[in-house]
């Protein structure tokens, strides 16, 4: 049945399973938690149809979920898991260990608010919180943008010697269903090769894990880490165009995508699902002859600055909208903006407006009301509640 | 429990809730978990004021939101420790700790055990309906090895847990099983479970009708335990190693004395508080 591709009706969960089925990993340590659970639910469901040979495990946390996906890793096995806001906070202690270890982990994580208050909406501060760990981070606004993000985060993972982690916003892509188009197995077994971690757990070579380190060596550790997020991006690049050619769908250079932003006055810069609603606002505005473009942050961590920058020199004015909150900063996207920007020669005004965070719904309307604003909007280094 | 204050008046058990109108589903025995509360606390005339129910998170864990007693909804897992540092800092509440089989023998396992050990005088209610309820039923750590279901099946071949002998082996200081269903024998068990000092451990069956429908025949199955509780920890921990998990009562009163504090708040006894919650 996997042989040729084929379109299905799926949620943005189920494409998720897809792509973490069609990249055949070996063990999947996960954790139920809303809105995540399809995904563990699904990749049950093939294991038991013996469409995957997985080994899935529920331990009793996600912290222990993390745990075992690292060591699991660390044996030179490709580890898929998956989880969600509370679930991501919990594993925080050893997202760093994942990274430190240079584990290639892909997980996927469903954006969802984090308590307390108690809720279940969509808002990504649950892991713009993590971004300090060091696992790379990539956002995606649609099931099939998830599906492909997955199979080249594992090519893109092993390759740097990075964990990744994608995300897609919960609800609005995790349960929204729609057609995609899933990949022939044998176009994924050509695009992604059998994993093989150089540094492993393996008696035959004797290595360990964990060592204690002076701080010379500590610190070359984490100048590693930094010149391997260095790499992401070339990699990266490659990658996506690879994926392109062999699965036929545009994959925006991978890092980045400019949406009508030629000659325009007001770009428009997001991340997540907001990026298919602000694109339905920029047509409406651009049949009114208003020169409106979006710019789709991809890739967040690392955070591409130098790509950031071409696509927005000499473009006057930025709207960036966050739908995460950052209290004492603001929204995250917003700052992390604003300082790749700093210095630039024709820096654009910069509007950071804190449009979707607690998962507050953002029709096109109000991506309009936003654009109407900033004619008279004097540029602000704060966030703005809106 | 601590200073039990009974209120003037005794309150009604319904003047017990709070008004919101629990979401459980249909039939789902946490409804009579919190009819059975509200009438222990009724009959012991506490007043809402001086009670505070501690929960984790899952569908038992909203049991604080439908009480009229001070509520910490707390995070998964967590309910214990939470519960921990409200009775150090307030002993003079009478502290319930409520939640689910996943919270609280699953993510906050460790807890369980060394808030057994530590022996706070709090009551802690675990509603036991054998799965994750809230998030569409996978198995927890008390379901059945060969439990079969959709997302674990053929069962998940793992040796349940076994929640009472557990919080005798590690110093629960009384333990009880009850039922749901059993309305008079459940608000009973409580009433003696908050009376007695020290960390008492309540699992209450409480079936789960949405993805447990089986738990239905629970009613059927359970029965008063057959003899008396016992003072003597391996009397009880044979008892409860050789029924079929259906006994329900009293099955253990200890007489080790409850953790007490050294600070203003508590007695004059000497604490190891302060080295035992540092890092
Ligand atoms: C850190 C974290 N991980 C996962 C979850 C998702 N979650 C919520 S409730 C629950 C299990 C609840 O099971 P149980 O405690 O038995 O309660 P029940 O719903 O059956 O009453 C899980 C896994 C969460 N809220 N937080
Ligand atoms: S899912 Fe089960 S535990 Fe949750 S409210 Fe429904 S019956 Fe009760």
């Amino acid at each position: 049945m996997d042989d040729k591709n084929q379109r299905m009706l799926l949620s943005g969960n189920h494409a998720v399973a897809w792509g973490a089925r069609l990249c055949r990993p070996q063990v999947c340590p996960v954790y139920p938690i809303t809105p995540q659970t399809p995904i563990l639910e699904k990749i049950t469901e093939f294991v038991t149809a013996g469409e995957m040979q997985a080994e899935i495990i529920t331990p009793e946390s996600e912290h222990s979920a993390m745990a075992a996906s690292i060591a699991a890793a660390m044996t030179g096995t490709r580890v898929f898991t998956a989880t969600s806001s509370q679930g991501l906070l919990l594993m925080h202690e050893l997202l760093h260990w994942a990274a430190g270890v240079r584990s290639s982990i892909v997980m996927f994580n469903v954006n969802r608010t984090i308590a307390s208050p108690w809720g279940f909406w969509p808002d990504q501060t649950d892991s713009m919180a993590q971004r300090d760990t060091g696992w790379i981070q990539i956002y995606t606004e649609s099931g099939q943008e998830s599906l492909d993000a997955v199979i080249q985060a594992f090519k893109l993972a092993e390759q740097v010697k990075l964990p990744t982690m994608i995300n897609h916003d919960a609800f609005y892509v995790s349960h929204a269903v729609e057609a995609v188009e899933v990949p022939s197995q044998q176009s994924v077994d050509d695009f992604l090769p059998a994993i093989n971690v150089e540094n492993r757990l393996d008696p035959e070579i004797g290595q360990s894990v964990g060592s204690n380190a002076m701080q010379e060596t500590y610190r070359r550790a984490r100048q590693d880490l930094g010149d391997a997020m260095d790499d992401v991006l070339h990699a990266k690049i490659e990658i996506s165009h690879e994926w392109e050619k062999i699965c036929g769908r545009d994959q925006h250079g991978g890092i980045v995508e400019r949406y009508r932003c030629e000659e325009a006055e007001l770009v428009i810069v997001t991340l997540g699902s907001m990026c298919g609603t602000v694109r339905e606002a920029i047509d409406v505005m651009r049949d009114q002859g208003r020169a409106v473009g979006l710019l789709k942050v991809k890739l967040f961590r690392p955070f591409p600055i130098t790509m950031v920058r071409e696509a927005l020199h000499g473009v006057p004015d930025v709207l960036v909208l966050d739908r995460n909150f950052s209290p004492g900063l603001g929204g995250v996207l917003h700052q992390e903006l604003r300082s790749a920007l700093y210095g630039m020669e024709k820096a654009p005004n910069i509007y950071g407006y804190l449009a979707g965070a607690g998962g507050v719904n953002v029709s096109p309307e109000k991506i309009i009301e936003y654009a109407d604003t900033i004619e008279d909007a004097v540029p602000s280094s704060e966030s703005i509640w809106i | 429990m601590s200073n039990i204050t009974p209120t003037e008046v005794q309150m009604k058990p319904a003047e017990y809730k709070s008004g919101v109108t629990p979401i459980w589903c249909p039939g789902c025995g946490d409804y009579s978990v919190l009819l059975e509360i509200t009438k222990a606390l009724s009959a012991m005339a506490l007043k809402p004021e001086d009670v505070a129910v501690v929960s984790g998170i899952g569908c038992s864990s909203r049991i604080p939101a439908y009480l009229k007693t001070y509520g910490f909804h707390g995070v998964h897992g967590r309910a214990i420790p939470l519960a921990s540092g409200l009775k150090v800092a307030r002993p003079d509440l009478t502290v319930i700790c409520a939640g689910g089989d996943g919270d609280g023998f699953s993510i906050g396992g460790n807890h369980f055990l060394h808030a057994c050990r530590r022996n706070l005088d709090i009551t802690y209610i675990v509603m036991d309906n054998q799965v994750y309820g809230m998030t569409k039923g996978q198995a927890s750590p008390t379901t059945e090895a060969d439990w079969d279901s959709v997302l674990m099946p053929g069962g998940t071949g793992i040796r349940p847990f076994q929640p009472l002998v557990i919080a005798l082996a590690s110093g629960a200081n009384f333990v009880a099983r009850a039922f749901s269903g059993d309305v008079a024998g459940t608000t009973d068990t409580i009433i003696e479970a908050i009376r007695h000092p020290g960390f008492s451990f309540v699992q209450v069956l409480s079936p789960c009708v949405t993805f447990r429908p089986d738990q239905k025949l629970w009613r059927k199955q359970v029965r008063k335990a057959p003899v008396e509780y016992t003072t003597d920890p391996s009397t009880a921990a044979r008892r409860i190693m050789t029924d079929d998990g259906f006994n329900l009562g009293i099955l253990y009163r200890g007489d080790r004395p409850p953790y007490t504090l050294k600070t203003k708040n508590g007695g004059d006894k000497e604490s190891t508080l302060g080295s035992e919650f540092q890092i």
